[in-house]
């Protein structure tokens, strides 16, 4: 790495003129384990997760017979035995209440991905888990994170700081390239790079508004400050995100400019579903690859999903209760239908980070994404042993192809696994019975 | 002396009409992101309706009921800002551009491709006042001007730095936050009120959904809103304006949480007629009718629950399979004596709205009915339950939704919220997953009979006459617009102003725009003290005119 500050290597290059630069990889993009690119630069981790609601099947998800490198996949996941060897399986870690009432298809996703046990509906009691790795990233990409839902509802996206504080998915693939790859993306292959004056403005114009603080702050509670705190966070954050907008980017070797996706429909009907998760599964891939940001989150269905076919009465969520078990089949035949769609997605998301070469690996080696639903058996609302993966090698930090039992250990193990293996200095992670300070060992390198 | 003559005169107009008003203990101040319907408003207003807002807003919890006390507790997070960044930036260039800029800009500068101190000052003099609600400090004034020259002095364009200044200014948390600023009230030792720039935006908020007008801004800075007659006149003077059907329709669009509306839909092979354009006129009719029966002809609130009166347009037609003659805009309407159109919670939009994609759901409408009109909650419900029982719609033994529920009733883990539920959403069964009439469901008759709270009907009618009857409706309406006009839940503390409220509203023949009136000018609606965990040291200059 060279020796050279960014800082000092783009003087006088932001006055508009076209310049060619070959620049250092930023620092905060390392973290100090990633491998390297053909050029001998180091690549970054990523971190990322994936939602689909309501499990699936007992008995017909991954056999819980076979552990360790056994790990096996039973029907309804058969569209994951392509990346059997890049990903692990969670089975029987459990949600302690503590005496807490449960909110159904609330409670449980919130317990695995923060760590705590909410005490009401909508109460989010502790950061999620992509925002820890947000923080310990820090900035450094043009996006802090980049949160994407399939349900054409900003409201459906996991991913918070606090109740008053949950980050909005976007819904449209159309929308999400704009964002990315629209007029503010600047190619990191590109030969020359032209700072953009109006950014220089947007910046000074930012950098005002985060310096003048404001008197409001002198009469209110501790949590309208935290509010207020927050606020200028994030000021602050654009105002970076417009700074590294003025600089050239770093070297992407990975990095193709995605195609604009065009209007889609879209909803919960199943069929819009699955275009755009595929067509965002994609462009997000991309994203990650050209360096736009380091964590980024998907949601294929909700909790509660409300995923259905064209012509057909009942949703997803509600075939769960009320389909009757088929007696020669043995299982509710529609929700399994639903549920093998489920893992095809998740497969395509897979796919979407496996395609892209990046150093002598792929994308998803420099990966780790943590993959979960919001409850075991949805018929029943099972909130032990909600299934949870992880996907991607972490740039070789987490070993794969396991199928790791918990025998009843608080979710929050994965978790906490996820932080060490981000390389993130945490002894223990969770509140109350859901408080860990074990890692799963066998799993990190 | 006039005055104080004026004051004793409209305190005896209050007290002549029943008991006084309660004495209320202080609540902590509110600082309220603004929400989408508000923000859109107070562009409209400050810069006119032309200006575009394009783009979503990142959204507020819903809190209690309504979006407008979630904002107080809603932050602004990243993604959050990063809208609003670029929402600015599209407005501010909007204001600015060639098509605006003689309109909207009150002054041209001297040399266009250069800063103008004095035309900058002049507009962020103007434009911040209400965007910030209150005059700009001089501080605050000379950073706008002094960012606005910087931007016209780097890209030599007066107006492009006057544009880029102004989009700082609109995403400051001064214009994105209302706060409640306090000062010492001189009236009580030890005690605190709103400034009156803080009253001026409470009241504003609450009948216009708006940020105050030069007017009450002029009011707030004479010191008038700290008298009961200079209160009065500009409530009055609100109130009498047609803005107040702005301000009562964002209102009901939050309460009766129809910004889902905006995530509706329907399965179009199961429901061909009600389309995209059909989801916002159902919303539309029936914020319309609200609006024509509660604030244009000021009738009685509970006569919504059991009117047959309405407005319709072609698409709607189809919903409702009656014929509309004229094929563009709406039309009154009144449904026949014997329709169970009766009141708005059997109108197509309420029905369609708590249903799902694909059929009905007589305990989603159920809920609704209990929690957003009569501010009861129903339970979550519990884990662990096996819904065996309710079977599929297909099932040859439950073919209606009331045998499916009733079969699922025999749980008692369930049986105690469905019942609350149930006898409100099975009289609505004759309106499918639309809003469209069926008799039967899989071939079977549908029972519409039901109960409200003891009260029996057999049909969608006599249910909206339960709950025109039903003291719950009327105190909710009480409840939710309290709180919508402070922006906090209310404590129980507060309950016996709601009390108070509910008995005038009562006596005032249910007419909202009176309990508006009642609101507006009673002492708890502003009685704030700083927060319990605020410096001790309070600054009191924040809000002073």
């Amino acid at each position: 790495m060279s020796k050279l500050s960014r800082r000092s290597a783009l003087k006088g290059l932001v006055n508009g003129t076209a310049v060619t630069v070959a620049l250092p990889f930023l620092d905060c993009f390392l973290g100090g384990n990633g491998t390297a690119l053909a050029s001998g630069a180091p690549i970054p981790v990523r971190f990322g997760t994936w939602f689909w609601g309501l499990g699936f099947t007992p008995g017909r998800g991954v056999n819980l017979a076979k552990t360790g490198k056994d790990l096996a996949f039973l029907e309804e996941c058969q569209a994951l035995v392509p990346y059997k060897d890049q990903l692990s399986y969670f089975s029987n870690f459990n949600t302690p209440l503590d005496g807490k009432a449960t909110t159904v298809h609330y409670t449980g996703w919130v317990a695995a991905r923060t760590g705590s046990v909410p005490n009401t509906g909508g109460d989010l009691p502790a950061p999620t888990i992509d925002v820890l790795v947000g923080d310990h990233f820090g900035a450094g990409t043009r996006f802090r994170s980049i949160d994407l839902s399939c349900t054409g509802n900003p409201r459906d996206s996991y991913t918070g700081r606090n109740t008053g504080s949950r980050n909005a998915g976007e819904v449209s693939p159309l929308g999400m390239y704009t964002k990315v790859f629209g007029p503010e993306f600047a190619d990191p292959n590109a030969a020359t790079f032209t700072p953009d004056p109006n950014v220089m403005v947007r910046q000074s114009v930012l950098s005002a508004v985060g310096e003048q603080r404001t008197d409001l702050v002198k009469q209110l509670g501790a949590a309208d400050k935290a509010r207020l705190d927050e606020y200028f966070t994030s000021v602050r954050q654009l105002e970076q995100r417009l700074e590294l907008q003025l600089q050239p980017p770093p070297k992407a070797e990975a990095c193709r400019i995605a195609k604009s996706p065009g209007e889609q429909p879209m909803g919960t009907e199943l069929e819009s579903v699955l275009v755009n998760h595929e067509l965002m599964s994609n462009m997000l891939a991309m994203a990650v690859a050209c360096n736009q940001t380091r964590v980024f989150n998907m949601l294929y269905s909700q909790a509660l999903s409300s995923l259905h076919r064209r012509g057909e009465a009942f949703i997803h969520h509600t075939l769960t209760h009320e389909e009757p078990l088929d007696p020669k089949l043995g299982y509710q035949a529609e929700v399994a239908w639903y549920n093998l769609r489920s893992f095809e997605a998740m497969a395509t998301f897979i796919k979407a980070f496996a395609s892209i070469k990046e150093g002598d690996g792929t994308l998803l080696d420099n990966t780790l994404i943590y993959a979960n639903s919001d409850t075991n058996f949805a018929k029943l609302h099972a909130l032990d042993g909600i299934p949870v993966f992880l996907i991607g090698k972490a740039g070789g930090k987490v070993k794969t192809g396991y199928h790791i039992p918990g025998g009843g250990d608080p979710i929050s193990r994965i978790g906490l696994t996820v932080q060490h293996a981000m390389g993130m200095e945490v002894d223990k992670w969770g509140t109350q019975s859901m408080q860990t300070s074990k890692p799963i060992a066998e799993l990190l390198v | 002396m006039r005055r104080i003559l004026l004051a004793l005169t409209a305190l005896t107009a209050l007290s002549a009409c029943g008991p006084k008003e309660p004495v209320v203990e202080a609540a902590p101040p509110a600082m309220r992101r603004l929400t989408e319907e508000q923000y859109r408003q107070v562009i409209a207003d400050v810069f006119g309706d032309d200006i575009v807002i394009g783009g979503r807003f990142d959204p507020i919890n819903r809190s209690n009921g309504l979006l407008a006390v979630g904002a107080s507790s809603t932050a602004i997070n990243g993604s959050a800002f990063e809208r609003y960044d670029g929402l600015a930036r599209s407005v501010a260039s909007q204001v600015t551009d060639r098509a605006n800029r003689d309109v909207l800009v009150p002054c041209k500068p001297a040399d266009a491709a250069a800063a103008d101190d004095a035309c900058a000052t002049t507009f962020f003099k103007n434009t911040g006042r209400l965007l910030y609600r209150r005059a700009l400090t001089d501080a605050e004034l000379k950073t706008q001007v002094a960012l606005a020259n910087a931007g016209a002095t780097k890209l030599k364009d007066f107006y492009v730095g006057l544009s880029s200044s102004l989009s700082a200014m609109l995403v400051r948390p001064e214009f994105l936050f209302v706060t409640d600023t306090l000062e010492a009230d001189p009236s009580k030792a030890g005690a605190f009120r709103l400034t009156p720039y803080a009253k001026a935006a409470r009241v504003s908020f609450l009948l216009w959904n708006t940020t105050p007008d030069d007017a009450l801004l002029t009011a707030a800075e004479k010191g008038d809103l700290n008298s009961s007659s200079g209160l009065k006149k500009q409530v009055d003077r609100m109130i009498a304006s047609p803005r107040l059907a702005v301000g009562m329709r964002a209102f009901f669009n939050d309460m009766l949480a129809f910004d889902a509306f905006e995530n509706l839909q329907k399965d179009p092979v199961i429901y061909p007629a009600f389309g995209l354009s059909a989801v916002e006129l159902a919303r539309e009719q029936i914020l319309t009718t609200i609006i024509d029966q509660t604030v244009t002809t000021q009738g009685d609130y509970r006569n919504l629950f059991t009117t047959r009166k309405t407005v319709m347009s072609a698409p709607l037609g189809l919903v409702y399979r009656v014929p509309v003659s004229q094929p563009d805009g709406w039309v009154p309407y009144e449904f026949p004596e014997g329709d169970e159109h009766v009141g708005i919670q059997s109108f197509a939009g309420f029905v369609a709205l708590f249903s799902h994609p694909g059929r009905s759901s007589a305990t989603l409408r159920g809920k609704a009915v209990r929690e957003i009109l009569m501010c009861q909650k129903v339970p979550d419900p519990p884990s662990g339950v096996d819904f065996t029982l309710i079977s599929d719609s297909h099932n040859p033994v439950y073919k209606t939704a009331r045998e499916r529920l009733k079969a699922h009733s025999t749980d008692p883990t369930c049986a105690g919220c469905h019942r609350i539920m149930d006898p409100i959403g099975l009289t609505l069964e004759h309106f499918d997953g639309a809003g469209q009439f069926r008799d039967d469901e899989n071939g079977a008759a549908i029972d519409t009979s039901g109960e409200l709270d003891g009260v029996a009907y057999t049909d969608a009618a006599g249910l909206g006459a339960a709950l025109a009857k039903n003291a719950a409706v009327p105190a909710c309406l009480v409840k939710r617009l309290y709180g919508y006009g402070t922006g906090r839940i209310s404590t129980s503390a507060e309950k016996p102003i709601l009390t108070y409220l509910e008995e005038r509203f009562a006596k005032e023949g249910y007419r909202v725009p009176e309990l508006l009136r009642d609101i507006a000018l009673s002492d708890a609606f502003y009685q704030v003290a700083p927060a319990a965990d605020a410096p001790k040291t309070a600054s009191l200059e924040g809000g002073k005119p």
